[in-house]
């Protein structure tokens, strides 16, 4: 019977060509995995795809991914630090890690100093990007002036606050000490982390109020003239409907500040306050440094990078699992 | 919108006034500091107002700690990186969205995994690749029991091991630093929003994968590119960790680094006029870039954030 077969032939190129359903109609949403973010019209010649990898990619491999993994390796061992005998020690170094004092000093000091400069820099900076989105006049020049801390080195930026706030000479110690209080940071653990936390804070105002303000640009009109005809007033408005349509801008912030506080300390409090005193300000960047070039016990180094590249994974993980929820900026 | 609301008006640019004068006296004082006399900085409390030896302390501090050779590393430094690292990524960015090839998802993941790893949280390998980048090299011979396997074949014991020792060179301060993905995650996305008849059209009129890059791709890119070399520029002129742990010889630091040199020393008569005067002359190049360039400035820091 010719047509039963081929029918059946025929059914069974299609059932063999046609996925299912619900895989069809993904795929017309969704491109391919290994498609995605690949132009449509892209190109074939895969030789020249790689050449033109490969600086990329030995870079990394030279400087990010040897590393990173001899930081992994370099964890679980213990390394003399003058001949180079190196035996294999498991978890021991974490553990040492786990009840070592001066460690969880460090953490609290890091914790302390991040939710601080967070606070302190995203409060000031609403205000200013508040205040900035107001008015109409001299809007562009007071920008000018609130954005050039950013362009100062943070070594600099601790080297001048050491200088306003230094207890002998500086000119803003001497206004406190003419207040009646003996500010002495080289001395009082809360006056360094105090100091530290300005120092850092005056550059990471700048960069919080232009994503405030990039993010206020971009709430949209209609909706703020909608509440003024209901009649709320210009900080109403502000409180009410700009501020919670800037919650993912504020959440960005928030990690971009936490990002700070845990892995870009170094410069500041290098030239601060090094630490001191009494270990007051050692943050854990700056005792991943101290331990691994000052006090040359490595394996104790490396046991606090891996930890503290477990939270930069983290923290990168939730900085982009959010991206899309992100308001979009047009400047 | 018309609304009047003058009460409100003049709290908004009295916080603003006050801001500015705050967020700039630090910078002010660097300025005043730097003008005055080491026996002016020493009186308490000390003077507002400007002196007449900025010269003098410039000069001194320019002598004292060779700033030309530092300025002239800062240079040499930042524009390796701000070059270097947008070639490098520009190419990789062109590479994982225009051209299909095996392992593409790969190298992007490779690329991007680099994104979540600050160069602070893994300073100790780094500088150990740093001071041998020979190291894989000679970790594959021990591995592999090269050596031994020498000696064994032609009865000579030898030594295989390399050393490339990159510290005090500029290569070892630039090549760390460009090995990060920022840029190159930037890039990407620009390229994914450039409309596809662009390339459509370039490869109906002939064009090979190399010509629509310079011809069609790089121009379109432009603002984009100006805008990531400003941020770069800040960003690596104002390096600190890295340089100072790869730079032994005062000759090969960074003016960054060269202020700490300057930092007064317990014993000395502290010398914060010339520290001052040198503060000034080193954050000077950021503030007019961010000054005369801050459309590019502010579309980069935004564009890097996202």
């Amino acid at each position: 019977m010719p047509a039963n077969i081929e029918l059946q032939r025929l059914d069974g190129g299609l059932s063999r060509r046609r996925p299912a359903l619900p895989a069809r109609l993904l795929s017309r949403v969704t491109p391919r995995a290994s498609e995605r973010g690949l132009k449509q019209s892209a190109f074939d010649n895969r030789p020249l795809a790689y050449l033109l990898l490969a600086p990329q990619l030995t870079a990394l491999l030279f400087f990010f991914f040897i590393p990173a993994f001899r930081g992994l390796i370099q964890a679980f061992q213990l390394t003399d630090p003058f001949g180079g005998s190196t035996q294999w020690v498991g978890l021991d170094n974490l553990a040492a890690l786990m009840h070592s004092a001066p460690y969880w000093a460090s953490v609290r000091a890091t914790l302390v100093f991040t939710i601080a400069l967070s606070v302190t820099t995203l409060g000031i900076a609403l205000i200013f990007a508040f205040a900035a989105h107001h008015v109409l006049r001299g809007q562009s020049v007071y920008k000018t002036f609130l954005l050039i801390p950013y362009a100062i080195a943070p070594a600099i930026s601790g080297i001048v606050w050491a200088f306003l706030f230094n207890p002998a000479i500086g000119p803003v110690a001497n206004l406190i000490h003419s207040a009646g209080i003996s500010w002495d940071p080289n001395r009082y653990p809360g006056h360094a982390m105090t100091l530290v936390v300005l120092a850092s804070a005056w550059k990471q105002i700048s960069y919080n109020f232009l994503f405030l303000i990039a993010g206020l640009l971009a709430v949209p009109k209609s909706v703020l003239e909608a509440a003024a005809v209901d009649g709320a007033g210009p900080v109403r408005r502000f409180v009410s409907i700009a501020l919670p349509m800037l919650t993912p801008t504020l959440f960005f912030l928030v990690v971009v500040n936490f990002v700070y506080g845990f892995f870009e300390t170094f410069a500041v409090v290098d030239a601060t306050t090094k630490g001191g005193p009494a270990g007051a300000t050692t943050t854990l960047v700056y005792k991943v440094y101290l331990d691994g070039f000052v006090s040359l016990d490595l394996g104790a180094s490396a046991a606090q990078s891996i930890i503290l590249m477990a939270l930069a994974l983290m923290l990168t993980i939730v900085q982009f699992r959010f991206v899309e929820q992100r308001v979009k900026y047009s400047v | 919108m018309v609304e009047k609301t003058p009460a409100l008006d003049a709290l908004a640019h009295l916080i603003l006034m006050v801001g500015v004068v705050l967020i700039c006296l630090p910078i002010y004082f660097v300025f005043v500091t730097g003008t005055l006399t080491q026996q002016q900085v020493l009186t308490v409390p000390m003077q507002w107002l400007p002196g007449d030896q900025l010269l003098t302390n410039i000069a001194t501090a320019w002598q004292k700690a060779d700033f030309g050779r530092l300025f002239f590393n800062s240079v040499v430094v930042s524009v390796g990186i701000v070059f270097g690292k947008i070639s490098v990524s520009l190419l990789a960015a062109f590479a994982v969205t225009y051209f299909r090839f095996p392992f593409r998802m790969t190298a992007f993941w490779l690329i991007f995994v680099s994104l979540m790893l600050p160069i602070e949280v893994r300073i100790v390998p780094t500088y150990e690749s740093a001071a041998n980048a020979a190291l894989p090299f000679n970790t594959l011979v021990e591995w592999l029991g090269l050596e031994q396997l020498w000696q064994q074949v032609t009865g000579h014991q030898v030594s295989l091991t390399v050393e490339w020792s990159l510290v005090n060179t500029y290569s070892g301060i630039i090549l760390p630093l460009i090995a990060s993905a920022t840029a190159t995650f930037l890039f990407r996305q620009f390229f994914l929003t450039v409309p596809d008849e662009m390339c459509e059209a370039a490869r109906v009129d002939g064009a090979r994968p190399m010509q629509f890059f310079w011809m069609i791709l790089l121009p379109l890119s432009r603002s984009n590119i100006l805008a990531m070399a400003i941020i770069l520029f800040l960003w690596s002129w104002n390096q600190y960790l890295w340089p100072l742990l790869v730079t032994t010889d005062k000759n090969m630091a960074t003016a960054v680094i060269g202020l700490r040199h300057l930092m007064p020393a317990a014993d000395a008569a502290p010398a914060w006029h010339i520290l001052m005067s040198a503060t000034l002359m080193t954050m000077a190049p950021p503030i007019i870039v961010v000054l005369v360039a801050q459309r590019w400035f502010v579309k980069g820091l935004i564009d890097s954030g996202k």
